[in-house]
């Protein structure tokens, strides 16, 4: 029972907080959002160590029917297995420091925050819904409410235009992915009868050779399948195409891109993937192509990363980098390491993302890398964090990401695949460019000589302790979880752990292979990880005037880098407003001049011929007599005639 | 009288005929202008209560296992042409039966004060109306289903036409005439049935087989009709132009029942009596519907009008529901049915928010608001939930049929799930960029800095929709639990004609 509190102390929360904020107050309100978070991050970890201890064992909790047609059936259910109780008890924990921390980045805002934290308290519940369904339904719901909430609190700050369009761009490009997602559900249920896991997976073997034809050609089902929910995931998780909502959200409230890069929603993508490891097992082809499309986001977006003067953004970025790592490890078949990674990165990520938030704070709403510099004296505690969590994700060990990074660097080599090369040469430029762009920001915001102006720096000051309270727990985290969860997720006992929860095919045993690695693969991720931090050293530290020099010598690149590869651009040009163009025409001649134009015109001429027929009511006896016995004549001419 | 029903006395033409008791009463008020409006007003309030509550009688006693029809009454009128009054719901019918008789009292409360000119005889129409849709779901014999069919568009007409906003002749005739003429071919191919069937009796002709080339023709001929009141791209223009004109009310119940009748028609005719005729064209409705779907979403994107913009949307809807009306599978009808009755709440509650706003700013020009969040945060969540349900987020109504619409078209062909599916798509857009430019953003025009939030009279119009928008998002069952059975039988029936179809050609050639 405490798992189902886990999952609905936020909903609790969020309704009370939501629904009456107004009439209790806001810091009720406020109250009333955090401890139903802080009782599910209590639950959370709780039930997942229950779990791990053989406590207790993985079951189902029905919760009720949700929809029925005919054979269609789907309940309500929570499901309780390693992989849901990991999720659920990183994202509550996670969730709750974020809720712990907004109390004081939100203290400043205008506005009643009961919104606020009614919003964080539904996006978690989301979250803990698509983590722990027992079905893609329930998934979907989740799924589909994450990206409402997302919606709601990147466009938190409503009377920001740039904000709204955040919003939308968000919901509406995770709906782009959300219809093929949907399809793919529908196939599976069109194939399996149902899509319930508990049937789903074990029949699986028997669909190996089902066929679906789509664009004329004949393919197996279950690589159409595999294919239509990573689009879904690629959406979710902003990977190459669809990557472009990410970046804009830090429109919203510091906490919220914590949230979203963190804890939930972007992870979702990944989790899919492992959840539905047992179908994707046999879907090579759809493996190889989410190893490709992760390789290449990791390199996309960490070449972006390197660019760019907001200190949001830049982590952002990285984010989307280290979504590219975990679905090459899902597509290579390790997807206990890409898990790993998602709980590893979960931790430093939300360090990264709030600490750059503490940032922001004391540079009063200042983001521009370029206008900081030098603040490592003044906020020291900002800085200590923000170095850890920088150390984490660039994979120094023993920090955190050093495990979790590398077993996903080891498994692309060890997948001994072109695909697998790929993802490995991918992966570890990456790997470089990470820890120069992190390192770039470390120095840019807290060494060298200061670039703010005096009026800002002198309110320059520490955050209050509840946003350094959750900053120190993370930063515990990021350099703990890997040491610590190492051993459970892909060391030796991962048979054990993982209790199934998460398949691997009969031929793949890259888990076995990645402690059987050359050593020079082991190493190498730490070697350009040394070595893009020295850059970075030399670059904005020993001669600052490089970079500069750089961008002008190399102007297009640089211009391409900064402009994100124009992907916005390009969208804008050929989606964007050709629609937008074509719903004006379709309106204005298609249904105004076109459709229209028929009644209209037969009206019309309903109207004038009837206007000269009444030229012929002359009024006259004569003429109406006359005209008739024309008619007689016509007509017995007629009858004469056909006879 | 047949004493065949279960509760002993006719409980559907109660609800049927009990608007009119109504009417009656309302029209012997006397006294002065303000008397007179005040008791119209409250008679036909309790009235329409009255005939809600009655109507739960069949929401309890309805028997959820039974496909045929229930609470059947039935009574001679025209023996010697076996033309009878004969009423009775199944499972297809009894919810949209319900939602009419839940519609109309929320109008009466809607048009409490936005109403001001001859409020009784506005008072007399909507009950009428009432009357005419509720006798048309019951009805199951062809003749009084046509004559209710047809009648409806009377008091609608009047409503729009006196009512409504400046071209609201221009409007109304346009909506009358565009929904008449297919009724003409309506009334031949009714004729056509009667004299090979020789009766108009439902129940009879939805099991009587007709020759493959005369369902060709009778499909075509209530296509005709049906496809305008649907309404169908192409013929889907007078939709947008009778809503703007018609008065919040009106649009409530134009979006809520009068957009169902088109669909009511194909999944109580066309389908079940014309299966091989419906097989056939399937292809081609399919076109039409993706057509709509695509189309009229892009177009419902360049509205500057909130109501044009709900208006296209249904459009919308109403081709994911005529898609899976036809894909013949239970998951595709089901999930029609359930998109015609959480259209029929949301699109309403959409109407009505968007009236909630025209009574105080007298304008439905998007570009005039914006920034409405700050002064009324009810509306806010309303309009949120009620555009979230539009788009078809899962937990509200709008999600299952839609859901299932995918699950039924993508065992048809896999571009029909896709195509027809991109309304999830093209929905978002168009929702939130219309609640953006409304909701959000800041006030910049003096008369919205003192706008007031939902009065209490307009929470308890909108307070039921909120309710059954969740309930049918989160327990469809207690819904589809009713048409479950009808569906089932009317699948098995279907694909039983097919067979025997295919049977008769194999021994042929």
């Amino acid at each position: 029972m405490i798992y189902a509190l886990a999952v609905f102390a936020p909903l609790a929360g969020a309704l009370i907080s939501g629904l009456f904020g107004r009439a209790i107050g806001d810091k009720a309100a406020m109250a009333a959002s955090v401890m139903g978070m802080i009782v599910a991050a209590i639950c959370g970890p709780l039930a997942f160590f229950q779990l791990t201890s053989g406590v207790a064992h993985p079951e189902v909790f029905q919760l009720g029917t949700w929809m029925e047609a005919g054979k269609f059936h789907v309940a309500w259910a929570l499901r309780y297995d390693t992989l849901s109780a990991a999720m659920v008890g990183m994202v509550s924990f996670i969730a709750m420091l974020i809720h712990v921390y907004s109390i004081g980045y939100m203290g400043h805002d205008a506005r009643p925050r009961y919104r606020f934290f009614a919003y964080l308290s539904l996006f978690t519940f989301a979250m803990l819904m698509l983590v722990t369904a027992d079905n893609l339904a329930q998934l979907f719901f989740g799924w589909e409410g994450v990206g409402l909430c997302s919606y709601l609190l990147i466009g938190y700050w409503y009377d920001r235009p740039s904000a709204c369009a955040a919003a939308i761009k968000a919901f509406v490009v995770n709906r782009v992915a959300d219809l093929p997602f949907a399809v793919g559900l529908a196939l599976i249920f069109f194939k399996f009868g149902s899509i319930e896991f508990a049937t789903i997976f074990p029949a699986v073997g028997a669909h190996v050779a089902d066929t679906y034809t789509v664009f004329g050609h004949s393919f197996a089902a279950i690589e159409v399948i595999g294919f239509l929910l990573f689009i879904g995931a690629m959406g979710k998780s902003a990977q190459l195409g669809l990557h472009v909502w990410l970046p804009d959200a830090m429109e919203g409230p510091t906490p919220v891109s914590a949230l979203i890069h963190a804890a939930t929603m972007v992870t979702a993508g990944v989790f899919l993937m492992a959840r539905m490891s047992p179908l994707m097992e046999f879907a090579p082809y759809a493996l190889g192509f989410v190893t490709v499309v992760g390789a290449s986001t990791a390199l996309f977006a960490a070449t972006i990363g390197c660019t760019q003067n907001d200190i949001k953004r830049v982590i952002a970025y990285s984010t989307c980098s280290q979504l590219g790592y975990m679905f090459v490890a899902a597509g290579v078949g390790a997807y206990q390491a890409s898990v790993f990674h998602l709980i590893t990165h979960a931790f430093f990520k939300a360090l990264l993302f709030l600490s750059a938030g503490s940032v922001i704070h004391a540079m009063s709403d200042e983001q521009d890398l370029r206008k900081m510099g030098g603040l490592a004296k003044l906020i020291p505690w900002t800085c200590t964090v923000m170095w850890i969590g920088n150390l984490a994700l660039a994979g120094i060990p023993p920090l955190a990401g050093s495990y979790s990074k590398d077993a996903i660097i080891s498994a692309a080599f060890a997948a001994h695949s072109a695909v697998g090369n790929y993802a490995f040469v991918c992966t570890v430029l990456a790997a470089f460019l990470t820890a120069f762009y992190s390192w770039r920001l470390l120095f840019m915001c807290f060494h060298g000589r200061s670039r703010a102006d005096h009026h800002v720096l002198s309110h320059v000051h520490e955050s209050p302790m509840v946003m350094v309270g959750p900053l120190l727990v993370l930063a515990i985290g990021a350099v703990v979880a890997g040491w610590a969860l190492n051993g459970w997720f892909i060391g030796e006992e991962w048979k054990h752990f993982w209790q199934g929860s998460i398949f691997n095919g009969p031929h793949n045993e890259i888990i076995e292979h990645l402690e059987h690695v050359p050593a020079w693969v082991e190493h190498i991720p730490l070697v350009v990880g040394l070595l893009g931090i020295g850059l970075s050293y030399y670059m904005y530290m020993l001669s600052p005037m490089t970079p500069i020099r750089l961008a002008e010598r190399f102007g297009g690149i640089y211009r391409f880098l900064l402009n994100k590869w124009y992907f916005d651009e390009l969208y804008d040009a050929i989606l964007v407003r050709p629609l937008l163009c074509l719903s004006r025409v379709l309106w204005k001649t298609g249904d105004v001049t076109l459709i229209d134009g028929v009644p209209n015109g037969l009206a019309w001429l309903t109207g004038s011929s009837s206007r000269q027929i009444v030229k012929l009511q002359t009024g006259s006896l004569a003429v109406y007599a006359f005209s008739m016995l024309i008619g007689v004549v016509v007509l017995v001419g007629l009858f004469m005639i056909c006879r | 009288m047949n004493a065949g029903n279960i509760l002993g006395f006719p409980l559907l033409s109660l609800i049927t005929w009990l608007p009119l008791v109504g009417a009656a009463i309302i029209l012997s008020i006397r006294g002065d202008e303000e008397t007179v409006a005040s008791n119209a007003r409250w008679t036909a309030l309790w009235t329409s209560l009255i005939v809600l509550i009655v109507s739960l009688l069949i929401w309890v006693r309805f028997d959820r296992a039974d496909a045929g029809f229930q609470f059947v009454e039935s009574v001679a009128w025209l023996p010697e042409y076996k033309v009878g009054y004969k009423m009775g719901v199944d499972g297809i019918s009894v919810l949209f039966v319900l939602l009419s008789t839940v519609l109309t009292p929320i109008c009466i409360l809607a048009s409490w004060e936005s109403i001001q000119t001859k409020v009784r005889e506005y008072m007399i129409a909507f009950l009428i109306l009432e009357t005419m849709m509720v006798g048309m779901f019951c009805a199951l014999d062809f003749i009084v289903f046509y004559m209710f069919f047809e009648a409806v568009l009377i008091p609608m007409y009047l409503i729009i036409g006196v009512w409504g906003g400046p071209r609201r002749v221009y409007a109304a005739v346009k909506f009358f005439l565009f929904t008449l003429t297919g009724s003409v071919l309506m009334l031949l191919a009714l004729l056509a049935m009667w004299l090979h069937a020789g009766t108009t009796d439902i129940p009879t002709l939805m099991h009587t087989q007709f020759p493959a080339a005369m369902q060709t023709w009778l499909f075509l001929a209530f296509f005709a009709s049906f496809a305008v009141k649907v309404p169908m791209w192409p013929v889907h223009t007078w939709l947008p132009d009778a809503h703007v004109e018609a008065p919040t009310a009106g649009s409530v119940i134009l979006a809520g029942v009068l957009l169902k009748m088109g669909a009511y028609g194909f999944i109580r005719f066309s389908i079940p009596m014309l299966p091989l005729a419906s097989h056939y064209f399937a292809p081609f409705v399919f076109t039409l519907s993706v057509v709509a779907v695509i189309y009229t979403s892009l177009v419902a994107l360049a509205q500057e009008d909130m109501k044009k913009l709900i208006a296209y949307s249904s459009v919308a809807h109403m081709g994911v529901v005529t898609i899976g009306l036809f894909t013949f599978n239970e998951q595709g009808i089901q999930g029609g049915l359930f998109m015609m009755l959480s259209h029929g709440v949301v699109s309403a509650a959409l109407f009505l928010i968007v009236g909630v706003i025209y009574d105080r700013i007298h304008s439905r020009e998007i570009a005039r608001y914006g920034g409405l969040a700050d002064r009324m945060p009810g509306y806010a969540l309303a309009f949120m939930l009620f555009g979230m349900a539009s788009v078809g987020l899962p937990g509200t109504a709008g999600f299952v049929g839609e859901f299932y619409v995918i699950l039924g078209a993508l065992q048809v062909n896999f571009w029909l799930a896709m195509l027809g599916g991109a309304g999830m798509i093209l929905g978002a857009v168009y929702t939130l960029y219309l609640y953006r430019r409304v909701v959000f953003g800041k006030i910049v025009r003096d008369d919205l800095r003192h706008i007031a939030d939902l009065s209490p009279r307009e929470w308890a119009v909108f307070a039921p929709l909120i309710v059954l928008t969740l309930w049918m998002g989160i327990y469809p069952s207690s819904f589809t639990g009713f048409w479950d059975a009808s569906v089932a039988a009317m699948v098995k029936q279907h694909t039983a004609a097919l067979l025997e179809s295919t049977k008769l050609a194999g021994v042929l050639h």
